[in-house]
C-alpha cells in the first residue's frame, strides 16, 4: 500500500474532532508555517509541484503568486462546490477529516497575505457543511482562527458559506458571484480572480482536496511531497471510483499510478462487476473525454491522460462494461449539463438543449441518418463560444462517444434498437412533436 | 410567519460579510427554516434584513434550486440519477419509488407528506445508488431498502399525526 498523505488516518475515531486531529500532528503544520516569511511558503508549494486537485490541474504555488500587489483586501475562496458528476472526494475530505482541510485555509491565507477567507461548501453536501462549520468554530476557539493567531499577529476571519443548489458555482467566477449574493452566472475573464476577483480583490480560489493536502506538505517539506508521483505530475490524489467496479470508493494513489491498478487491484477498485468486460472509462468526471478500454495501461497523470485523448479532471474514474448502452449513457450526461446550464450565454443554453433532444430521439429509435453530424456540428458551435467551460465539457461526451463508438449510434438509428442490450422500442417518445425544428434552426 | 428572531439572524449575517448582500443565500435558509419555502413574506423579510429590493432576492431565490418555491413534502426524497447512479440502477429505484408514492418525479402526495424529486450528482457515486431524504443521505439502496424506508417513514409520520391530534 503506498503512503497516503491527503486521507492519512482518514478513518481513525475521532479525526474530525480538534482533539483527535491533534493527536494525529493537526495544527503543527501551522505553527511551523507562522514562523516561517509568507513569501518563503508559496515558494515551497511551488516546489512542491503540487497542482489544484479541481479540474484545470494548475500549480498552485504560481496561482498564489499571480495574486495582484496592490493595497486592496485580498480573499480566499476554498472550493468545496463538489458536484462533477462521478467525484465524491471533497465530501468525504470534509466529513472525515474537517480539519485538515481548515488548517489548510489558515496556511494558504498566511501564504497570500489574506485576512478574510471563504469556505464555500455545495449546500446538498449538509453533513460536510455541518463539520466543516462546527471546525472553523473549534478552531477559533482554540486560537487558530481570530486575531493574533498562536501569537503570530496574523489575522484571521474564516466564513463558511453553503450553496444551494448549482453546479456553475462550481466555476470559480460564477462561485464569487454566488458569494456576492447573486445567481451564479460566469463572469468574462480576464480580468482574472488573482488580479480582479470577490468584492474586487485579488483573490485565490483553490479546491478542497487542493487545501487539504497543503497541511502535510508544509509539515513534511516540499522535496518529501515532490517524491511522489511522477516528474510533472508530483503526489498523490484521490481517485474517485465508480460505475461498473467491484468495489467503488475513494483511493489516494501516486500521480502516475496505472489505470489498470485503480480498476483491477484487488486492493482497489477489483476488478469489472460480475467479470464483465471493460468497455469505456472516463477519467476525470463526466466533463472529460471518454476513453476505450485499449488505454487501461494509461498512467493516471496529467501529461499520460492528456496524451491518451482526455483529462485527468477532477479525479472521478467512471467504468463503463460491454452493456453498456452509449448512446444512453452519454444522453445521461448530456441531460446533466442541459439542466445545470446557467443560461447566460446562447450556445450553451441551446446548444444542450437541443443536443439533449437529438440523443433522447437516436436513444429511443427515432434517430435520423443525419444525426450524428448534426450532433457534432451543435458540439462545435457551442464549444469555447461561452463564458465558462462548461458548455465545452458538455460535448466531451459527445464528440469522444461517437469517435469511439459511432457503429453504436448508426445501429441506433438504422436499427431502431440498440446494440448491446435488447432494448425495443414500441413506444414513440414524447420528444416527436417538438424534436422537429432542429434542423430548422 | 418569519420571526424577529430570525430577521434579527439575516440582520448578524448581513454585518458578518464584507457585503451585506453576500448574506442572501443564507438569509434564504434561514427564511425555509421558518416556514418550508421562500414565500412572498420571506422575500420581503430578507430584502428589509440586507437592504436589497424585493425583486432582487426573488432573482437569486429562483437561481439556486435548493429554496423551495412552493411547499414541499413533509419528506423530500431526491434520488441521484447521474452518471454514476444511472450504471448502477437508480432509474429502476426512481421507478419504484414512484409506483410505492403513488406519483411521478418531481410531485408531492396529496397528503402532504411524501415529495419525490430527481437530482444531480450527489457526490456519492461509490456508494451508487443513493438518495438523500431531508438532505440526509442513504446509500447503496436496494429496492428492499427503499421499501423499508417508505414504512419507516410512513410509521414516523403516522406517529407524528397521532402526537398532535
Amino acid at each position: 500500500m503506498p503512503e497516503l498523505i491527503v486521507t492519512k488516518d482518514i478513518d481513525a475515531p475521532g479525526l474530525d474532532t480538534l482533539e483527535g486531529y491533534r493527536q494525529h500532528g493537526g495544527y503543527e503544520a501551522l505553527a511551523k508555517a507562522l514562523q516561517s516569511q509568507p513569501d518563503d511558503l508559496v515558494e515551497m508549494i511551488k516546489k512542491s509541484g503540487l497542482r489544484g486537485r479541481g479540474g484545470a490541474g494548475f500549480p498552485t504555488g504560481m496561482k498564489w503568486s499571480f495574486l495582484a500587489k496592490n493595497d486592496k483586501t485580498r480573499y480566499l475562496c476554498c472550493n468545496a462546490d463538489e458536484s462533477e458528476p462521478g467525484t465524491f472526494k471533497d465530501r468525504m475530505l470534509m466529513e472525515k477529516n474537517p480539519h485538515q482541510l481548515v488548517e489548510g485555509v489558515i496556511i494558504t491565507s498566511y501564504a497570500c497575505r489574506v485576512s478574510v477567507a471563504f469556505i464555500y461548501v455545495r449546500g446538498e453536501l449538509a453533513l460536510a457543511g455541518d463539520q466543516v462549520e462546527r471546525a472553523v468554530a473549534e478552531a477559533y476557539a482554540a486560537g487558530y482562527i481570530g486575531k493574533n493567531i498562536l501569537g503570530s499577529g496574523y489575522n484571521l476571519d474564516v466564513i463558511v458559506h453553503r450553496g444551494a443548489g448549482a453546479y456553475i458555482c462550481g466555476e470559480e467566477s460564477a462561485l464569487m458571484e454566488s458569494l456576492e449574493g447573486r445567481r451564479g452566472y460566469p463572469r468574462l475573464k480576464p480580468p482574472f480572480p488573482a488580479a480582479i476577483g470577490l468584492y474586487g480583490g485579488p483573490t485565490v480560489i483553490n479546491n478542497a482536496e487542493t487545501l487539504s493536502t497543503i497541511p502535510a506538505i508544509v509539515k513534511n517539506g516540499a522535496d518529501w511531497y515532490a517524491s511522489f508521483g511522477t516528474e510533472k505530475s508530483k503526489g498523490t490524489r484521490v481517485f474517485c471510483l465508480s460505475g461498473h467496479v467491484k468495489k467503488p470508493g475513494n483511493y489516494e494513489l501516486p500521480l502516475g499510478t496505472p489505470l489498470r491498478t485503480l480498476i483491477y487491484d484487488e486492493q482497489y477498485g477489483g476488478g469489472i462487476l460480475d467479470d464483465k468486460q471493460l468497455k469505456a472509462i472516463i477519467p476525470g468526471g463526466s466533463s472529460t473525454f471518454i476513453l476505450g478500454a485499449d488505454k487501461i495501461d494509461t498512467p493516471l497523470d496529467f501529461e499520460a491522460i492528456a496524451a491518451a485523448g482526455s483529462m485527468l479532471g477532477s479525479g472521478g474514474v467512471i467504468v463503463m462494461n460491454e452493456d453498456t448502452c452509449i448512446v444512453d449513457a452519454v444522453l445521461r450526461m448530456t441531460e446533466f449539463y442541459r439542466d445545470e446550464s446557467c443560461g447566460k450565454c446562447t450556445p450553451c443554453r441551446e446548444g444542450t438543449y437541443w443536443l439533449t433532444e437529438i440523443l433522447h430521439r437516436i436513444e429511443h429509435g427515432d434517430g435520423r441518418e443525419r444525426d450524428i453530424d448534426l450532433l457534432l456540428d451543435i458540439c462545435d458551435n457551442i464549444s469555447g463560444k461561452s463564458f465558462c467551460p462548461l458548455g465545452d465539457a458538455a460535448t466531451s461526451s459527445i464528440t469522444s462517444s461517437i469517435k469511439l463508438f459511432r457503429e453504436e449510434y448508426e445501429h441506433h438509428i438504422t436499427h431502431n434498437r440498440c446494440m448491446v442490450g435488447s432494448r425495443q422500442f414500441d413506444v414513440k417518445p414524447e420528444v416527436e412533436a417538438h424534436s422537429l425544428q432542429v434542423g430548422a434552426r | 410567519m418569519i420571526s424577529e428572531q430570525a430577521k434579527q439572524r439575516m440582520r448578524d449575517l448581513a454585518s458578518r460579510y464584507p457585503v451585506a448582500r453576500s448574506a442572501v443565500m443564507p438569509a434564504l435558509y434561514i427564511a425555509q427554516q421558518e416556514e418550508g419555502y421562500i414565500t412572498q413574506e420571506a422575500l420581503q423579510a430578507i430584502a428589509e434584513a440586507i437592504g436589497m429590493t424585493v425583486d432582487d432576492v426573488e432573482s437569486v431565490a429562483t437561481f439556486y434550486t435548493m429554496y423551495y418555491q412552493q411547499p414541499p413534502g413533509k419528506k423530500v426524497i431526491k434520488v441521484c440519477t447521474s452518471i454514476s447512479c444511472y450504471l448502477r440502477g437508480c432509474d429502476k429505484l426512481v421507478e419504484h419509488l414512484e409506483q410505492r408514492l403513488g406519483i411521478k418525479r418531481s410531485e408531492t402526495t396529496p397528503d402532504g407528506n411524501y415529495t419525490l424529486m430527481t437530482t444531480e450528482c450527489l457526490a456519492s457515486c461509490g456508494t451508487a445508488p443513493v438518495l438523500q431524504v431531508n438532505n440526509q443521505f442513504v446509500e447503496k439502496v436496494t429496492l428492499e431498502m427503499a421499501d423499508t424506508l417508505v414504512d419507516e417513514w410512513d410509521h414516523e409520520l403516522k406517529t407524528k399525526l397521532d402526537l398532535s391530534c
